[in-house]
């Protein structure tokens, strides 16, 4: 805000005496608008959050610390969001998995490979697999993805039974709509905005180190090791944690793919649930402490997605001063 | 140029105000002629909540239209929960709901009245599938075996005992449920904890922790998907729908010890014998009569009995009775079943207390 304040005194004081009253009361109400418009997004975030958090209070003080237990049964009311919370970190952490060294490669590739020309269409392409409405990703998992890997996850698992850890993960029981066809579902997702950050990023290293490292004789792998990598790392982590926020509040598409079971286990191949997807599934004929607690997931939900996307700011914004400090 | 294009514009605004009155003064014309038993009734009523209600609400709409032209009715689905919590908050006037309001619910109301009308009857289908298998039977106590996994084969003695003769395969049985919450889901169990007794441990809800293994799908389409393209499978699934998938579907065992198959006319004969409350609430699910099907359910269409005002009293009034008079007949086309005429008629006698 000062440094909005501060180039309106210098337009107001360069311009004409004639025109400065005019002009001023037309800035002053721009800015009054704009101060209005930054605020209202504010206010609609904290009435949500006020909202939701009021609804959900009866599960809140009917489960206490029980809202964390580990047995979401509606017809016997117990409420526990530990399967939820377990399937969106689950989840997450296959998609990112999945996204994070693909999404790294194709920024890599595209500021540091191929030249500028040839990097614009495959920016395209891959912005192109953002616009794919969460929808058609989910019904694509479902219809066409969940089948055809099905027969894989089947033999995958009888190749690992009773193999000590790989049996532990991707053991039977096994099914087409499970946490891990909703972790490459999510992988797909992310990718997109990961990439273009991580780009972003990269491209803000300086050509002059590059080229420095080059003189010393450093092959193209040991500039990015040496020059690249250290001087975004951070970036990257920050594009990262924006890629984990966007895949934990994926609701159409994981309701779709992930199997619709609350359960806690460590089978990947097996189904499964998260937060978004069992609010999206269940709030039509909820009701009672039932709906408060599909309020209370989603404000739980709301909790995390802040505090990651708060971090990753931070993380980009401090990777973003430093590089332009150097 | 720029203007022009602005003419241009205009003369085509008018002209389609033009004819979009016209053809209306023609509509309204044509209906007051033919029709004529319109009551007069104008404005816009909004419902929203039951899925199960969804086509036949739909249905209705669209034909109500010829009725009172000048009426118009919008019910948008979402689920019983949602249409009582919209009616609750006054977004709606009227709510469809699969089941009366849970006691937790009841304070959301306000102590105001809530009038319950019974509008449509629905037979839930056992569908399965079994390459060549046409008439398989069930008994309350089969069901909830499967669907506590505590019968995974289909040539099980228990399932060869109550089918003599019928080749059954050994095929694993595959699980097919709802992952939305449902109505559906809360009168199939409910169907189990009254039929199965003790024997059912999963109780009943709109929601119930199925054994892990089942696949679950959206709707009753999703379901209907799953059990058509799962060889094994067995799922719950609104007739209408396990119809247009071209599923099979098992006969089972009622009170009377029959075994019926389901149908609009099966499902009609469950409403006969059932025990109607004062306040029209009741359970289908589980009633005695030689032909009639067991996992029978129904819905409701509610409202307040205090209106706000005395048209949309009167609108209520008008749609509702369309509802429990000529609509009664799209019913059994849809896949539904009609309300037998001991219901039909306390419900219609309900209607005059609808006030303002």
């Amino acid at each position: 805000v000062s440094t909005i304040t501060q180039t309106d005194q210098a337009a107001a004081g360069s311009a004409p005496r004639g025109l400065a009253g005019r002009r001023g009361l037309g800035d002053r109400s721009f800015q009054w608008l704009a101060l209005g418009c930054g605020l209202l997004v504010l206010v609609i975030l904290v009435l949500i959050a006020v909202t939701t958090t009021q609804q959900a209070s009866s599960w809140f003080t009917t489960e206490g610390w029980g809202i964390f237990g580990t047995v979401w049964d509606p017809a016997k009311n117990q409420f526990g969001a530990m399967p939820f919370i377990y399937g969106t970190i689950v989840t997450g952490i296959i998609a990112l998995v999945m996204a994070v060294p693909v999404s790294i490669g194709i920024a890599l590739l595209l500021t540091e490979v191929v030249p500028f020309r040839l990097a614009r269409p495959i920016v395209y392409v891959v912005d192109l697999l953002a616009v794919v409405p969460s929808v058609v990703w989910g019904l694509w998992g479902i219809l066409v993805f969940a089948p055809w890997i099905q027969h894989i996850y089947a033999h995958i698992a009888s190749a690992v039974t009773g193999v000590p850890v790989l049996g532990f993960f991707f053991g039977t029981p096994t099914s087409g709509a499970s946490f891990f066809t909703a972790g490459i579902i999510l992988a797909f997702m992310i990718t997109p905005i990961v990439t273009s950050l991580s780009r972003e990023v990269i491209a803000t290293v300086p050509a002059v180190d590059r080229e420095g490292a080059y003189a010393l004789g450093a092959t193209r792998w040991e500039m990015i090791r040496g020059v690249v990598w250290p001087h975004s790392q951070g970036g990257v982590v920050g594009a990262v944690l924006l890629g984990l926020g966007r895949a934990m509040g994926e609701t159409i598409a994981a309701a779709l793919v992930i199997g619709s079971s609350p359960t806690i286990t460590s089978r990947l191949f097996s189904t499964g649930y998260n937060m978004p997807a069992v609010i999206a599934n269940q709030f039509g004929e909820a009701s009672g402490v039932f709906r408060a607690g599909l309020m209370g997931l989603g404000v739980l939900l709301f909790a995390f997605t802040i505090i990651i996307n708060v971090v990753a700011r931070a993380i980009v914004e401090r990777s973003a001063r430093r590089s332009r400090g150097a | 140029m720029q203007r022009s294009r602005v003419q241009r514009f205009a003369a085509a605004g008018l002209a389609l105000v033009a004819v979009t009155s016209f053809t209306a003064a023609c509509s309204s014309n044509n209906n007051g002629g033919s029709g004529g038993s319109g009551s007069g009734a104008s404005g816009r009523l909004n419902g929203s909540g039951s899925t199960f209600q969804l086509t036949f609400q739909q249905q209705a709409i669209q034909n109500f239209k010829s009725v009172e032209p000048n009426l118009t009715v919008n019910y948008g689905g979402g689920g019983s929960g949602k249409g009582r919590t919209d009616l609750s908050s006054n977004v709606v006037q009227f709510a469809g709901s699969d089941s009366p309001i849970p006691s937790d619910e009841v304070s959301s109301f306000h102590g105001k009245t809530v009038l319950y009308f019974p509008v449509i009857m629905g037979p839930i289908t056992m569908s399965y599938n079994l390459s060549g298998i046409k008439n398989l039977k069930l008994t309350p106590q089969l069901i909830s075996q499967i669907f506590q996994a505590k019968i995974t084969k289909w040539d099980d003695p228990a399932i060869k005992a109550v089918n003599p003769g019928v080749n059954l395969p050994s095929t694993p049985i595959t699980l097919a449920v709802r992952s939305d919450s449902s109505g559906t889901t809360e009168n199939f169990t409910l169907f189990l904890e009254k039929s199965a007794g003790s024997a059912w441990h999963l109780g009943s809800s709109s929601t119930v922790s199925w054994p892990s293994g089942a696949h679950a799908g959206n709707g009753n389409g999703g379901v209907a998907q799953i059990v058509k393209s799962t060889p094994g499978a067995i799922g719950y699934v609104d007739y209408a729908d396990a119809k247009a998938s071209g599923l099979s579907f098992a006969s089972v065992k009622n009170k009377d010890g029959n075994f019926v198959a389901p149908s609009p006319s099966s499902a009609s004969a469950a409403g006969k014998t059932v025990t109607v409350a004062p306040n029209l609430t009741f359970a289908a699910v589980w009633q005695s009569g030689a032909t009639a099907y067991p996992i029978t359910y129904q819905s409701w269409v509610l409202v307040y009995e205090h209106q706000s005002s005395a048209s949309t009293a009167k609108n209520l009034k008008a749609y509702i009775g369309y509802l429990l008079g000529d609509g009664q007949k799209l019913l059994p086309s849809l896949g539904y079943a009609e309300l037998p005429s001991n219901i039909d008629s306390k419900a219609k006698a309900q209607l005059s207390k609808i006030a303002s």
